[in-house]
């Protein structure tokens, strides 16, 4: 049975022209762009081909500014990291929110050890940070605001112009995850006013393993690998340069198709989101209505356990993806879910559902007929169902 | 992720449901932990004659139920408290590790109402179900990383396989 994916925040397929592409670079046996040979001399020019295309799905001034990383992980590290080594004569604290991906907590947490200080700034019951919070937790000692343009569980965008007009004005780095966002909205790094802005290239339908980190020029950030001269400098290491040629297609597409694919996915999340109560009761909506991504939809289903959810979605053929504790591995809800209100119950319920240029009207119908079936399988078998429904 | 005896329990549960007339009544784990689960026993002249489950949670919360019930189902009072948590995994053919750690209840609420059925059998109130704390105390007899999956100590709050800090979600 073939698979519906709905999980698109997980992973994209590659568009067949990133395929194309990447077997194109494959058979022409590029040799190291470092190189100053003849050969080596066309490697670096695929490569600066792939950079200005990045460089114009996100507006910025000129294709230096993007440095090519292994993806959105390591763009991430490289940017607060980055930033905290090269600044250290001005401070030692950083601003971030409750809300941040794994990539930028454990990276924050890591430099906690080593002596920085750390001020993570709540959300509201909609998932934004108040930039009225960013300004009053800057001080003098403040190198870096971290805060992510969208958040991977919610889809929720923050207010990141109004965050960067107070970091310009206080002269402190602003660096956004933007890994969710870059190629499903537009993103125009100067007019977000963003000094760092870290994204994968699987989001825009490339390959996995490579992404970018965007660097305004004059920015002070040291690298995060250290060796060669690559990257400008920034970032040491052959490039890996099949990706990157497949991240540069995938740009590319993703810069000429925006509007129609954010179109397309938008009008599959209205559809799932009007029709959703015609299937099934009692289940809350993560995700901010205006402020969000186009293609992200989360919900807790109440009284039933979100991995429960996502095998028996699987058995009839859909691939969704869960913020339970369990489907993670830890113990613990999504910090992220908790951070909005819920309570640990309904956290543990939640589905998220992600939409892509591979799904039609008629799977989003298919799912919502499959997860129907589903919740009322698993509220038959749950205590929790029994005893709020015993006591209305 | 699961093998095919957990998936197919999960699937097809045995024995869901509520015992109106139940004699016994166990309940282990919260929505904290992510698992929660109900055993309701009929017990006859000390030998389980019904039983049935409700549970709250993940794909092996729910066969561990199912598994627990078919393994209960006739034994003497006497023999059903002798099944351990062990016993249910072993019938499941294994669990994934960190699923042993969450969700592997099932013998704890089978324990529990028994003991519910023994207190209500001499006269006494019905105990409360256990709490968060106590369950994990009982239960998590060893720990794992959650990152790389690796044995911990009791506590630890740094993994020396995957260099992980484990202060917060350990």
């Amino acid at each position: 049975m073939k698979t519906i994916n709905f999980d698109h925040i997980s992973a994209n397929p590659l568009l067949p022209e990133v395929k194309d592409a990447m077997i194109g670079a494959i058979n022409r046996d590029y040799h190291n762009p470092s190189s100053q040979h003849r050969a080596g001399e066309s490697a670096a020019e695929a490569l600066e081909q792939a950079r200005i295309a990045v460089a114009k799905l996100i507006k910025a001034a000129m294709p230096k500014e993007i440095v090519f990383t292994s993806g959105g992980t390591e763009s991430i590290n490289h940017a607060i990291k980055g930033v905290a080594l090269a600044n250290t004569e001005k401070g030692r604290h950083i601003v971030t929110s409750n809300i941040e991906h794994n990539a930028v907590i454990r990276s924050l947490r890591r430099l906690k050890s080593a002596g920085f200080k750390i001020t993570s700034l709540p959300v509201d019951e909609t998932g934004r940070v108040n930039p009225a919070d960013v300004a009053r937790a800057i001080t003098d000692e403040t190198i870096l605001v971290s805060i992510m343009h969208s958040n991977n569980e919610t889809g929720t965008i923050q207010p990141l112009a109004e965050i960067a007009q107070i970091t310009r004005e206080k002269k402190v780095i602003l660096h956004t995850d933007a890994v969710d966002s870059v190629g499903v909205v537009p993103i125009d790094v100067t007019a977000l006013g963003v000094d760092l802005l870290s994204f994968a290239s699987n989001t825009f339908y490339g390959p996995t393993g490579v992404g970018g980190l965007y660097i305004r020029r004059g920015t002070r950030v040291f690298p995060l690998i250290d060796g060669g001269v690559q990257e400008n400098n920034k970032r040491a290491g052959s490039e890996n340069l099949i990706g990157i040629i497949g991240m540069g297609k995938a740009a590319e597409l993703a810069e000429r198709d925006l509007a129609t694919r954010l179109a397309h996915v938008k009008t599959l999340k209205e559809k799932f989101l009007t029709e959703l109560p015609d299937f099934i009761d009692e289940f809350i909506i993560n995700t901010h209505v205006q402020h969000s991504l186009p293609n992200l939809v989360s919900i807790s289903v109440k009284y039933i356990e979100g991995e429960s959810v996502l095998l028996m979605l699987d058995d009839d053929g859909f691939a969704v993806s869960t913020r339970s504790a369990c489907a993670t591995g830890s113990l613990r809800a999504s910090h992220v879910l908790l951070s909005l209100g819920l309570s640990h119950a309904d956290a543990q319920g939640t589905l998220v559902i992600s939409f892509g240029v591979d799904n039609s009207a008629a799977d989003v119908t298919a799912l919502l007929t499959s997860l129907k079936d589903v919740v009322t399988t698993l509220r038959q078998i749950s205590p929790l169902y029994k005893k709020t429904a015993g006591a209305n | 992720m699961y093998n095919k005896t957990v998936m197919d329990h999960f699937r097809n549960p045995r024995n869901v449901g509520v015992i109106e007339d139940a004699n016994g009544i166990g309940e282990v784990g919260n929505p904290l932990c992510g698992d929660m689960m109900t055993i309701y026993l009929k017990v006859v002249d000390e030998h389980i004659a019904d039983i049935k489950f409700q549970t709250f949670g993940c794909g092996s919360a729910i066969a561990v139920s199912s598994m627990l019930t078919e393994i209960a189902v006739g034994k003497s009072i006497a023999a059903a408290k002798k099944i351990t948590n062990k016993d249910v995994a072993t019938a499941l053919d294994g669990l994934p590790k960190n699923k042993l750690h969450c969700s592997n209840l099932g013998a704890d609420a089978l324990h529990m109402a028994i003991q519910d059925y023994e207190d209500r059998k001499a006269g006494l109130i019905r105990a409360e179900p256990k709490c968060k704390d106590e369950h994990e105390h009982t239960h998590g007899d060893t720990c794992y990383c959650p990152y790389c999956d690796i044995e911990l100590a009791e506590n630890s709050t740094f993994c020396d396989a995957c260099q992980s800090n484990l202060e917060e979600e350990h």
